[in-house]
């Protein structure tokens, strides 16, 4: 490494601890506590369907899957009333963790590229946000079914 | 003719003047602190369009159409139109030179544009080539969300560092003769890259390209900070605008209260919910051509320092893991 080349490496360095100095500090115990509020509170009204459901004479299986159907929508009708992005905002991953987010994450990039068409927008954008989780997620529990098979 | 002074400053014979200047914004810009100064305060963000790139693209044709119209031009009165965007291929001022129809120089130094703009369109009128140019530069929020960032209905926490993008186009009205404020010099920057990689730290990675053309201003002319009415950045917004000021005393320029960031002036940050300040090619356009502009008319300033920055990463480079490359440009505006 020559001089120049070092002399830059040391400014850099001494620039990110001036930076990390006057950035503001992510308030983490503030943020925690809205998204265990957040997230609670929308696990408590998936609860509530469920029991709605359940009362109904739903087995059990079937009130989860119709809770799960209803949470999807109320988390794509939000989104769609633009609410739900303000929710986000406070909530933090205490609204992305639900499954209301992982709708939000599919209506989201839904709406925001229908004006590119049906099949090059929508189509083929749906997915941009929660390709990354259904990917990994896959691949995780094909991981896992392999380990169990062969601990089993 | 001008000439250069020092490294890489220029200066111009016959300073061309900023004649006229016109500002369209988004409705959040409009209930800021500047609302008073905007020409045209839009109610929604779609500006009757169909889609938010034409919109931008709208906002920008219909602030260069109301410069001309401040001065009485027509199109055929300008030599050149020179104008730039953050979007892709600059299609929002490509698509407003299409209806302009005025020989078009298509520009991008991202949220630097503006004041490149001016410094170009400067050394065509002063070199000849040209009578009167026409400047812009444009920005919309949810166009740059969506293209450097996440769908606007994404539901996500934004970093306390982040800059909010301008809705809002600013132009500017170039003459060789007439009254108003001159463009007596420039600098030209250097793409500077203190190796900052966060995109929601804009500012912080701007800072040093815009300390080290200001640097190089005051060594080529022999000026200090003090020498100026007002020195005005782009958007550094808050915490960039810190760590150039840190940046400048380490090299003994203090900077006094003569100092403004238009990220900064553009929204309350306290009740706005901007976090950092504003950003984007249309803030210092819309806070130049609004604000400053008035107050040079009104004689508030007799010399201002104007430098605008531009982070020049594109979305593909940062998921490659790049840092940011950087870059400001700075006029020196005066009105005696």
């Amino acid at each position: 490494m020559n001089l120049e080349q070092q002399r830059q490496q040391e400014m850099q360095k001494e620039y990110h601890v001036l930076v990390e100095q006057i950035k503001p500090k992510t308030r983490v115990l503030r943020n925690c506590i809205l998204a265990f509020l957040v997230g609670g509170f929308i696990c408590l009204i998936g609860q509530i369907f469920l029991q709605i459901y359940l009362g109904q004479g739903m087995g059990e299986r079937e009130a989860a899957a119709a809770t799960a159907t209803t949470m999807v929508f109320l988390g794509a009708f939000l989104t769609g009333l633009g609410i739900y992005d303000v929710i986000g905002k406070y909530g933090g991953a205490g609204s992305i963790v639900p499954i209301t987010g992982f709708a939000n994450s599919i209506v989201a990039p839904a709406m925001e590229f229908k004006r590119e068409g049906f099949v090059f927008g929508v189509g083929a954008r749906l997915f941009t946000i929660a390709g990354p989780v259904l990917v990994y997620g896959f691949l995780i529990s094909a991981l896992i079914g392999i380990i169990f098979y062969l601990i089993r | 003719m001008g000439s250069k002074v020092g490294q890489h400053t220029i200066s111009f014979s016959q300073p061309p003047l900023l004649t006229a200047g016109a500002t369209v914004v988004g409705p959040m810009e409009g209930q800021g602190p500047l609302g008073q100064t905007f020409d045209w305060i839009l109610e929604d963000l779609l500006f009757g369009e169909q889609t938010w790139e034409k919109a931008e693209s709208k906002m920008l044709q219909e602030s260069a159409k109301l410069a001309l119209k401040k001065r009485n031009l027509q199109s055929q009165d300008i030599d050149y139109f020179l104008a730039g965007d953050l979007l892709n291929q600059i299609i929002s001022a490509n698509y407003a030179a299409r209806s302009l129809a005025i020989p078009f120089w298509g520009l991008f130094g991202a949220c630097s544009t503006f004041v490149e703009a001016v410094l170009f369109g400067s050394i065509l009128i002063d070199g000849g080539f040209a009578a009167r140019v026409l400047v812009a530069s444009s920005s919309h929020h949810n166009t740059a969300e969506r293209q450097y960032r996440f769908p606007t209905e994404q539901g996500i926490q934004r970093p306390l560092s982040a800059q909010w993008t301008v809705t809002g186009s600013g132009a500017l009205v170039l003459e060789n003769t007439g009254e108003g404020p001159r463009v007596t010099m420039g600098t030209i920057g250097k793409v500077i890259d203190l190796g900052i990689t966060d995109i929601n730290n804009m500012g912080a990675a701007m800072a040093p390209a815009v300390a080290d053309t200001l640097l190089t201003h005051f060594q080529d002319t022999g000026m200090n900070p003090d020498a100026y009415d007002l020195i005005l950045t782009g958007d550094l917004g808050v915490i960039g605008g810190n760590a150039f000021r840190d940046l400048l005393a380490k090299r003994g320029y203090s900077l006094g209260d003569n100092y403004h960031d238009c990220g900064m002036l553009i929204y309350d940050l306290e009740k706005q919910d901007a976090h950092a300040g504003g950003s984007g090619c249309g803030c210092s356009a819309v806070v130049f051509s609004g604000l400053i502009l008035r107050q040079l008319w009104e004689k508030q300033y007799r010399k201002i320092l104007f430098a605008a920055t531009g982070a020049l990463m594109s979305a593909t480079s940062i998921q490659q893991g790049e840092s940011i490359p950087c870059i400001a440009h700075a006029a020196v505006i005066e009105f005696n």
